[in-house]
């Protein structure tokens, strides 16, 4: 009763704060509109890193479509090698910002790999990786797959399938080996998700002891390999199968090198992925540019999902540039426009593969910080055990959804967006509620990430420390 | 007798056709037998790439790599078009913000969006030059000052030697890394990718031209030397007038060579580094994977192979201007 009379009180001065600001601005300046209350942006010329794949969408239309000129700054775009140059780039300032995993700036800021503040303002899409595998792996795999009437496999393809031929490969003294893209990136934690869940143990970490293969109990062998070169490593039978993003497992279906099993929508339904990447001082030293840049970002993603994705199509056709993916049209269009191609033909229909705008996409919210540190404790990465404050403070030095939430205002006031079109920011805690969909049914309560952490049979536990 | 007469004449004048015939047959001999090697590797070309086939498609033909030149030069004036209107929209903001603040400066920004294929090339034939010229201000004062003392010589020969063979990719990292740790600057005149592509190329291409220059200078005419000392020119003197002339020749294809293992450096250089060029370009359609990449690298293939190969005639055409042995300027 208290609690919630306070909060409306809370309300109210906002309210009148606001009103008596832009009643304040409106008559020094004579202009009522944010934008000019926002001021003009520090740093004009800007660089920002990308890896090849379809999730940097965001950044590409934000810079096709001139909203990053809208905001009076004049981005260049880059391809980088890897994910280790491209965080590099954003650490040493070469790049400005970047397309990053959602793991790369939480690990950073704990001094997982190279130690710097990097925070983000933005998160870039939902979903949009797969697990593939190779032809052979999948006609092995494909005997212990349920069917359904029309014999086509019954989805979610658990990794129980998977189990019997990974123990035919140990059995032979062949050590079974797979690809991902980066120590902390989103593949790594989620083919260790969907492995674990089916039983298969991908191997854990040990930094304090100097072994950061994470092979330590491993079943299946994982090792990093940039996304563009994964169906070529695959192809050359380096690996049996990898975790990657867009267009690499579509890639591998046309190539007819491999079949990708299962979407991370089906591992994780809606989970976050990208981030958009800056270093803590850039933030401070620029503040007018780290929110303009932050209001063209989100401008991009919702015109990627406006209108029940009605610009996918030319979104595709942006991202076939060999400047940006360079894929071909169709490869790119197969899992952008709402479908997901599985083993040749089978073609299902995946709308929210990739998600750019709608549930909040853009929103960075804490929960999904904390689950990224979950995965890393249980891996191993996270040595010790931490309190689950410690979770809540680390995910708020990286995540900023302060800075998020001036775009989004400032959006509003410009008419250029709908209040609707935002979490409500008087109530936003920034935790999801319990999230269920998960591929083993685990519930994911991102205010208690110890007593997550102990549910799971294969992983760390709280108090084991290797 | 008549019919000698005309014998004689038919014979006189069937040698002259013989001989018009073998003279135009000599004339034309330098074109078209070219042409005809050009022709036949075309049709094995063809015919090889038909039967080749890669998880990208058919390796690509002759006629694919012609459809990906005009389609790059397409690509080339789209990307101008689209500059020029980036600029105009740049003044019309600039304006509108002057408009609203008077205080403000405005200025012109360059343009944002991706190197063009021509771009590409010029900035590798650009940080080619750079490197070679660099690598020949270097190499030629060293190699001059080996050529003259056999000490210098026995003391700097095995560093030469062991530092010839290296390859481009070794250095890199190397350079990679000294690269940013010392070239440190706010506003940097040269961006870094371009002074680890030209350290690199320099790295790479000094060794034959140190070792031409040297050869070149020690092994000079005794008589010429004599000359030298019987007129007590000065030691300045002497290497002006007498080893520099002297050594033109050699220092020159010293510096052939060296601009050819700077070109071919330079895409290595470039790929690996991911510096902007023809390399780079390379690269990034390795990693496009589309239908269309390999058909495009095989585009850039021909382009960075007929560009070594102007580089190599330039070169050429310049050592038979500035060397008075015209034998040494030969292909």
């Amino acid at each position: 009763m208290f609690a919630k009379s306070l909060k409306k009180l809370r309300k109210e001065i906002r309210n009148t704060l606001v009103v008596s600001c832009c009643v304040l601005t409106g008559s020094v300046t004579g202009f009522s509109s944010y934008a000019d209350t926002l001021g003009y942006p520090e740093k004009e010329e800007l660089k920002f890193g990308f890896i090849k794949l379809t999730d940097m969408a965001p950044i590409a239309i934000a810079y096709e479509k001139g909203f990053f000129e809208d905001e009076g700054l004049y981005v260049t775009i880059e391809a980088q090698a890897n994910w280790k140059v491209l965080l590099d780039g954003v650490i040493d300032g070469r790049l400005d910002g970047a397309h990053m995993l959602a793991g790369q700036p939480i690990a950073a800021t704990i001094g997982y790999g190279t130690k710097a503040d990097i925070i983000t303002p933005f998160s870039m899409d939902l979903n949009g990786n797969a697990i593939t595998v190779s032809n052979a792996v999948w006609d092995k795999m494909k005997v212990h797959i349920p069917k359904m009437a029309d014999g086509r496999p019954v989805h979610p393809i658990k990794a129980d399938a998977l189990k019997p031929v990974v123990e035919s490969y140990i059995d032979k003294g062949k050590p079974f080996k797979m690809g991902m893209v980066f120590p902390v990136s989103t593949h790594n934690y989620e083919l260790r998700y969907w492995l674990a869940a089916g039983g298969i143990h991908p191997g854990y970490y040990a930094p304090h002891k100097g072994d950061t293969a994470g092979t330590i109990d491993a079943q299946a062998l994982l090792s990093v390999t940039p996304p563009p070169q994964m169906p070529a490593t695959m192809e050359a039978g380096t690996i049996y199968g990898y975790c990657v993003g867009e267009p690499w497992n579509q890639q591998a279906v046309f190539k007819g090198i491999g079949v990708p099993v299962v979407t991370d929508y089906e591992i994780w339904k809606d989970n976050p992925e990208k981030v958009f990447g800056i270093s803590k001082t850039f933030a401070e030293k620029y503040p007018n540019t780290t929110i303009r840049l932050t209001r063209a970002l989100i401008r991009a993603a919702k015109w990627l999902d406006d209108k029940n994705n009605a610009n996918r199509p030319e979104a595709v056709k942006i991202l076939s540039q060999s400047n940006y993916v360079g894929a071909d049209y169709d490869v790119i269009a197969n899992s952008m426009t709402g479908t997901f191609e599985y083993e040749k033909g089978d073609k299902r229909s995946v709308p929210d593969f990739n998600v750019f705008f709608r549930h909040n996409a853009t929103y960075p919210y804490y929960s999904d910080a904390i689950w990224y540190l979950t995965q890393m404790r249980r891996w191993g990465q996270i040595s010790e055990d931490k309190a689950d404050d410690w979770y809540k403070k680390v995910a708020a030095q990286v995540y900023r959804p302060d800075i998020y939430q001036k775009a989004a205002n400032s959006l509003i006031a410009d008419k250029l967006m709908n209040v609707k079109e935002f979490p409500n920011f008087s109530t936003e805690t920034g935790f999801k509620v319990p999230q269920k969909h998960f591929i083993d049914d685990i519930v994911y309560d991102g205010t208690k990430p110890n007593a997550y952490i102990n549910k799971f049979s294969i992983g760390l536990k709280s108090g084991d420390k290797l | 007798m008549s019919t000698l007469t005309t014998q004689v004449i038919d014979e006189s004048i069937l040698t002259k056709l013989k001989l018009r015939f073998s003279s135009m047959h000599n004339q034309a001999k330098p074109i078209l037998l070219p042409m005809i090697g050009v022709a036949i590797f075309l049709f094995l070309w063809t015919l090889a790439s038909s039967s080749i086939n890669t998880s990208l498609g058919k390796f690509p033909s002759p006629a694919a790599v012609a459809t990906q030149v005009h389609n790059l030069y397409t690509e080339h004036n789209q990307e101008r078009d689209k500059a020029a209107a980036f600029y105009q929209r740049q003044e019309e903001r600039n304006a509108k913000r002057v408009a609203q603040d008077p205080s403000y400066e405005p200025k012109i920004r360059a343009y944002t969006g991706k190197e063009t294929f021509v771009d590409q090339i010029v900035t590798s034939l650009i940080t080619v030059m750079s490197g070679f010229i660099l690598a020949a201000a270097l190499a030629i004062p060293l190699g001059i000052a080996i050529g003259l003392s056999k000490d210098l010589n026995a003391a700097i020969n095995p560093i030469i030697q062991i530092f010839k063979p290296v390859s481009p990719l070794a250095w890199l990292p190397l350079v990679t890394m000294v690269v940013s740790a010392v070239y440190v600057s706010d506003d940097p005149f040269f961006a870094k990718s371009f002074v680890n592509s030209l350290i690199t190329v320099t790295l790479c291409c000094i060794w034959p031209m140190v070792i031409n220059t040297s050869v070149g200078v020690a092994s000079i005419n005794k008589d010429w030397d004599n000359v030298s000392q019987v007129l007590r020119l000065p030691k300045s003197k002497h290497i002006q007038k007498i080893v520099l002339p002297a050594a033109i020749p050699s220092i020159f294809t010293g510096m052939r060579m060296s601009l050819g293992v700077a070109w071919m450096v330079l895409i290595a250089a470039e790929m690996l580094a991911q510096n902007p060029g023809l390399g780079k370009f390379v690269w990034d359609e390795f990693q496009n994977g589309s239908s269309e990449s390999l058909s495009r690298i095989m585009t850039a293939v021909i382009v960075i192979g007929f560009i070594g190969f102007m580089l190599d005639r330039m070169m050429q055409k310049i050592q038979y201007v500035a060397s008075w042995d015209k034998s040494s300027a030969s292909l």
